[in-house]
């Protein structure tokens, strides 16, 4: 049917001047850092003594009320043998970079893999560009493993030893403290939690380089064998990544709140990481395009990629408010004191406010016509909007619970973003360069090239 | 609409053939009246020269007259007509009322699309659609072209173009 449209080889060369650009991406990134650092540490905050006596007051005030909730004893006892307020906010800002950036390398390879159980063919054209951002993760693994050996005792105050021993025991978290330490007894290695960690990131890079395997095998062979085998890994890979992705929202993210749980959890670190994953592979793709890279890419591709963008912006936010609704209407006071600290405590106020509007109001409205999607120069606009406002969203999840009423959001937080952006850019654009960039021996590629809507 | 009485239809056998046709004798100054197919045919649209649908317009208005709607009307409820706490909350909160403003929205923007479209394409109740060729429900591509709009061709012009588009058949049709 039709006619046959010629598909040129196509190969993304990492120019020396995008790589400088790059590195001075990175080396602003890390100056602004190092301003941002001793600006902390000059100012006020630093004070170690102010944080120590609130905590003594909060301790002595629940002390007197055996029956209030836990939560306010656990959060002060967290502090009292805590770094210095600079420090955490150092450690707080890595973590939270470091989240977020792990969310962009795997939805890389979450995007790949349910374009291939879902037998779709309009994103053949793009498959390579996702692919390379799951190049990420075998360096976000190791980041993550690092950076948390180095955070964890300011961040999680889970695996202070204190809290599950004595009178003055916590008995939320010892109930919980199976889920970090078995096999091991409560407040020693948490062997369990690093444990899911390892095998996380283990089999998420396992995934990507069977997926990979067939890639470069599809290149030199045509066989729709290829293709019908990474169908069935994608398969296997979606099983667990369902199931590992929660789980490690609920590990990373939600027990920095120990006392605190919501079973919208790990559905809302998806979306956030899932919209953000989208938008950076609009922009990209975009940017391609403007480069004048991937041909077979038309407005049909990139409006596709605006629903998705648009629909998974409307996602994310019927799950924050799914989340937010239910804890506001059922008023549990261990429940609402999340919404309250973030609602009503500076920084984290304003940017509760602003994360609706970057994430819900702007793509919902600037997405919403036909012509916008299928825009390069909107979509140029709306992506970033939407990566940076998950950022906010991540920055909001991640730092009232460890920084409370230091929290904070400055050059520091600033420089660290840039740095991890060039860093995960200099990683995606170098992956780029390993595969050609359009498979050639798509089975579907020929359907991509005809797709209309 | 149902004025015009008088049409010649081409009969086209596939897509191809028929988006081909239709370019051709629309360069042949023919205007054609519609294209009947059994299934969509992408690109048609634009050969036929149709602009865009405003349909998308109609459903924005419509899902915001259902947003407006849904939250006058809980706010007036809950919060002047007959105010209730309702778990401690102010009379007019807003979170609550976010799911049923949600559903009034889809709803009313659903409903008036499909009126709008109703509207727009004479679809009134007890109204018989003319059939130019049957054959349009199974296999075969039927374009109806109205004489009436083509006055400056005959009716011989008009199948002779039509046979050198590629249609397999060019016949007459009268509405009496």
């Amino acid at each position: 049917m039709g006619h046959h449209i010629a598909v040129e080889s196509e190969q993304y060369i990492f120019k020396p001047e995008t790589k400088r650009k790059i590195f001075i991406l990175i080396g602003v990134g890390l100056m602004v850092f190092a301003l941002g650092v001793i600006m902390a540490m000059n100012s006020g905050h630093g004070d170690h003594a102010a944080g120590h006596a609130s905590a003594e007051v909060s301790k002595s005030l629940v002390a007197s009320a055996e029956t209030v909730s836990a939560e306010p004893a656990a959060e002060a006892g967290g502090e009292h043998h805590g770094s210095p307020t600079w420090l955490k906010r150092i450690y707080t800002s890595l973590w939270m970079n470091n989240i977020y950036f792990v969310g962009l390398g795997i939805v890389g390879l979450f995007f790949v893999t349910i374009q291939y159980a879902a037998q779709a063919g309009w994103s053949s054209g793009m498959q390579r560009v996702a692919m390379a951002m799951g190049r990420w993760i075998p360096i976000a693994g190791i980041l993550t493993i690092a950076i948390w050996f180095l955070v964890s005792g300011d961040l999680f105050h889970w695996t202070h030893h204190d809290v599950y021993e004595g009178e003055t025991a916590d008995k939320i978290l010892t109930k919980k403290a199976p889920y970090f330490f078995w096999p091991l007894h409560a407040g020693s290695f948490p062997i369990f939690y690093v444990a899911r960690m390892v095998i996380f990131f283990g089999a998420w890079y396992m995934f990507f380089l069977a997926i990979k395997k067939r890639m470069e095998a599809e290149d030199l062979a045509p066989d729709t064998q290829h293709w019908l085998k990474s169908r069935s890994i994608s398969a296997w890979f979606l099983v667990f990544f369902a199931v590992s992705s929660s789980v490690a929202a609920w590990d990373w993210v939600m027990s920095i709140d120990a006392h605190w749980f919501s079973t919208m959890f790990g559905w809302y670190v998806f979306a956030s990481w899932w919209v953000t994953g989208l938008a950076f592979l609009a922009f990209t793709v975009a940017s391609l395009k403007n480069a004048g890279y991937l041909k077979v890419v038309n407005s049909n591709h990139l409006h596709d990629l605006g629903k998705f963008c648009f629909a998974f912006s409307i996602f994310w936010t019927y799950i924050w408010f799914s989340q937010f609704m239910l804890i506001y209407y059922a008023n549990i006071p261990e429940e609402t004191v999340y919404f309250l600290e973030r609602m009503r405590t500076s920084p984290y106020s304003w940017i509760f406010y602003t994360n609706l509007i970057l994430n819900f109001v702007l793509p919902f409205l600037l997405l919403m016509t036909r012509d916008a999607k299928r825009q390069i120069s909107m979509l140029q606009v709306v992506t970033p909007i939407i990566m940076i406002g998950h950022w906010f969203d991540f920055y909001n999840m991640i730092t009232p619970g460890v920084m409370q009423h230091d929290g904070a959001i400055g050059f520091l937080e600033l420089g660290l973003f840039l740095t991890f952006a060039g860093a995960f850019l200099y990683v995606v654009l170098n992956g780029l360069t390993k595969l050609p960039l359009i498979g050639k021996n798509h089975p579907m590629l020929e359907e991509s090239l005809h797709h209309h809507i | 609409m149902d004025a015009n009485k008088n049409f010649v239809v081409g009969i086209f056998d596939n897509e191809d053939i028929l988006l081909e046709g239709v370019e051709k004798i629309r360069g042949n100054g023919v205007k054609i009246h519609e294209v009947y197919s059994p299934f969509p045919v992408h690109g048609l649209d634009e050969v036929l020269g149709y602009k865009r649908s405003r349909l998308p317009i109609a459903a924005f208005l419509f899902g915001m007259t259902g947003t407006s709607l849904a939250l006058l009307m809980q706010i007036w409820m809950l919060g002047y007509d007959w105010p209730m706490i309702i778990g401690g909350k102010n009379y007019a909160s807003l979170p609550p009322f976010i799911p049923v403003t949600f559903e009034l929205t889809v709803l009313l923007g659903a409903l008036g699309m499909v009126a709008t479209f109703m509207i727009v394409s004479d679809m009134k109740p007890y109204k018989w659609p003319r059939q130019f060729d049957l054959r349009s429900t199974d296999d075969k591509h039927v374009m109806a072209i109205d004489l009436a709009l083509n006055a400056g061709k005959s009716k011989e012009d008009i199948k002779r173009i039509l046979k050198e588009a590629g249609a397999s058949e060019a016949n007459d049709k009268n509405f009496d």
